[in-house]
């Protein structure tokens, strides 16, 4: 018998079982997903959708908002991921360092990772309070007016992004610091002896070395703050106000589960894969996210 | 002297930084914990201070002996550990494949799995729920564990391949020379190599199980099969909400997965390499 054919068996006895599960239930309900895109399944039509085509698609583009709610998909995606890597890489840098009780430190800062996001997300919800929330209550000590969170866009849109900005950063400080890690101290060593200060050895072994270990990070945590249903949903309860703090998801979401249009969601769904797979293909080309 | 003093000074520096991130991460847990233990009278109180006046465990009490909340737990439990054990054994066996095999579709079964991370929620969703209503799978425990072990799978199979990445293959090799089937070389030599990243994978998809929402609550529409996300949001959402009963439930439900993750820290650390580092 060829490798080849060895190599083909082999995985399909090891991968086989994985791919059954992934293809019925991930792969089948994807292109069901793509028929139902094309009939105008939604409440009047609950018992007998009809195929319509691609007019939900064409309906897509004259959505007054739509152009807006992406550009806020986009802003939000960019300032989580821009704290995450700031907060995590500071964090994980920290950590490095040789301190008392580092362990008990780590863990602490792993803590928002380990909490299970809706209780986060309904915590932070009652932080944000206007009268009862500790965060206003907090920014009366130091003589700022309280803030209506839920009252403007401009707040509304913040709000959740500090909540996601705190779920989030302890994933990248995690991966940061198995990288920070795998780096040989020996070239620290070396450069010592060079005279090289603590700066200059930061930008001479760290970075360089740490800079093939969030690219996968960077490629994934994109994906999941863009696609994050939980964090805008519960913190700003569905919405708030009327419906404008909406990003893409949020925005489906409401149209299939609260106003059950169910055909155009899944039109608006398929957008938003694609724009995604856009994005990833993005990074390809810019020389992020390979995968071997 | 100089240089002993200037290192005392970086470090006292350190540590007071390290102490701005421990608030920020914590404050927010401290809070939920102090609500758990508010009297009645004060569950709209404007006070700062995280432990209340007259504090109670009155909450808990509530919460373990007069609501459903052994139920829960008893579901959530049932659901993640399925989840995990499933999980992990499909994860470990893909990853491998990925790894060590160089066959046909290796590259579109990579593809394939970055790609599932890009589905909206809502895209899989009514069709799941179609497709379990012609399996008789709704309103199942075993429902939910299937499709909660697709959600957390993509991720647990990375975590598997990039792990095998960085083990040498010149050790199966030598087993496999010395007489040994794939199968006994890889359950007897890598697998117990990867246990930092098995641990992840089985941490993840409990925490999968354990805490997911959107799912359950379409799957699982009759009370006694509510898992604890469930339970939590009808305390949530009654009239009159509950709030140290709900603050007092989250407590009890971060408690296991906390005390996993200050277990495990030292893993995560070790074994979440996603692949980044290439063997």
């Amino acid at each position: 018998m060829s490798t080849q054919t060895k190599h083909n068996q082999y995985a399909l006895i090891f991968i086989g079982p994985a791919m059954l599960v992934l293809l019925v239930v991930i792969a089948y309900p994807f292109f069901y997903n793509i028929y139902m895109s094309m009939t105008n399944w939604n409440m009047y039509h609950f018992r007998n959708p009809e195929f319509i085509g691609l007019k939900h698609y064409a309906r897509l583009f004259t959505e007054p908002d739509i152009f807006k709610i992406f550009g806020k998909t986009l802003a939000w995606t960019a300032i989580n991921l821009v704290f995450h890597f700031i907060l995590g890489l500071s964090a994980a840098l920290l950590l490095n360092n040789k301190i008392k009780a580092r362990p008990i430190y780590r863990a602490l800062l792993i803590l928002p990772w380990a909490m299970p996001q809706y209780i986060s997300a309904l915590t932070w919800r009652g932080m944000f309070n206007l009268e009862y929330g500790s965060v206003n209550l907090l920014l009366a000590k130091i003589g700022i007016e309280p803030i209506g969170w839920f009252s403007s866009e401009f707040w509304a849109f913040l709000a959740p992004s500090i909540t996601n900005i705190w779920l989030g950063f302890p994933f990248i400080m995690v991966i940061a610091l198995g990288g920070l890690q795998s780096i040989p101290e020996e070239l620290y060593e070396a450069a010592r002896i060079d005279g090289a200060g603590a700066w200059r050895r930061f930008r001479s072994i760290t970075l360089p070395m740490l800079k093939p270990v969030p690219t996968p990070a960077l490629v994934l945590g994109t994906i999941w703050t863009f696609n994050n249903l939980n964090v805008i949903w519960l913190v700003t309860n569905q919405g708030m106000p009327a419906d404008k703090t909406h990003i893409l998801v949020t925005y489906v979401y409401k149209a299939a589960f609260t106003y059950y249009r169910y055909g155009y969601a899944a039109a608006f769904s398929v957008l938003i894969f694609l724009i995604l797979l856009l994005i990833v293909k993005l990074y390809r080309k810019a020389g992020a996210g390979e995968i071997s | 002297m100089n240089q002993t003093l200037k290192q005392s000074w970086q470090s006292v520096w350190i540590h007071a930084l390290v102490w701005v991130f421990v608030i920020f991460s914590i404050y927010p847990i401290l809070q939920i914990i102090g609500i758990s233990l508010r009297p009645g009278d004060q569950l709209y109180s404007t006070s700062l201070s995280l432990i209340p006046d007259n504090w109670t465990a009155e909450a808990y009490k509530i919460i373990i002996f007069e609501k459903p909340f052994p139920l829960w737990l008893r579901n959530s439990l049932l659901v993640s550990l399925s989840t995990a054990l499933i999980g992990v054994s499909l994860a470990s066996l893909g990853g491998y494949a990925l790894s060590r095999f160089k066959f046909l579709g290796r590259g579109v079964a990579l593809q394939g799995i970055m790609m599932t991370q890009m589905f909206p929620a809502t895209m899989l969703l009514l069709p799941l729920y179609v497709l379990m209503r012609k399996f008789h799978l709704v309103d199942t425990l075993a429902g939910v564990v299937v499709a909660y072990v697709a959600t957390a799978l993509p991720f647990c199979i990375w975590t598997m391949k990039g792990y095998y990445d960085t083990i040498p293959v010149d050790l199966e090799e030598a087993a496999l020379i010395d007489g040994a089937g794939r199968l006994t070389a890889f359950y007897k030599i890598t697998l117990p190599l990867s246990a930092p990243a098995l641990v992840i994978t089985a941490l993840f998809s409990f925490m999968t199980g354990w805490s997911e929402f959107i799912v359950a609550r379409v799957m699982l529409p009759s009370s006694e099969l509510a898992t604890l996300p469930l339970g939590l949001e009808s305390l949530a959402s009654t009239y009159q909400t509950e709030w140290a009963n709900y603050a007092a439930g989250s407590v009890l439900v971060c408690i296991p997965v906390v005390v996993l993750f200050l277990l495990l820290s030292k893993f995560l650390v070790s074994g979440l390499t996603l692949g980044g580092v290439k063997g």
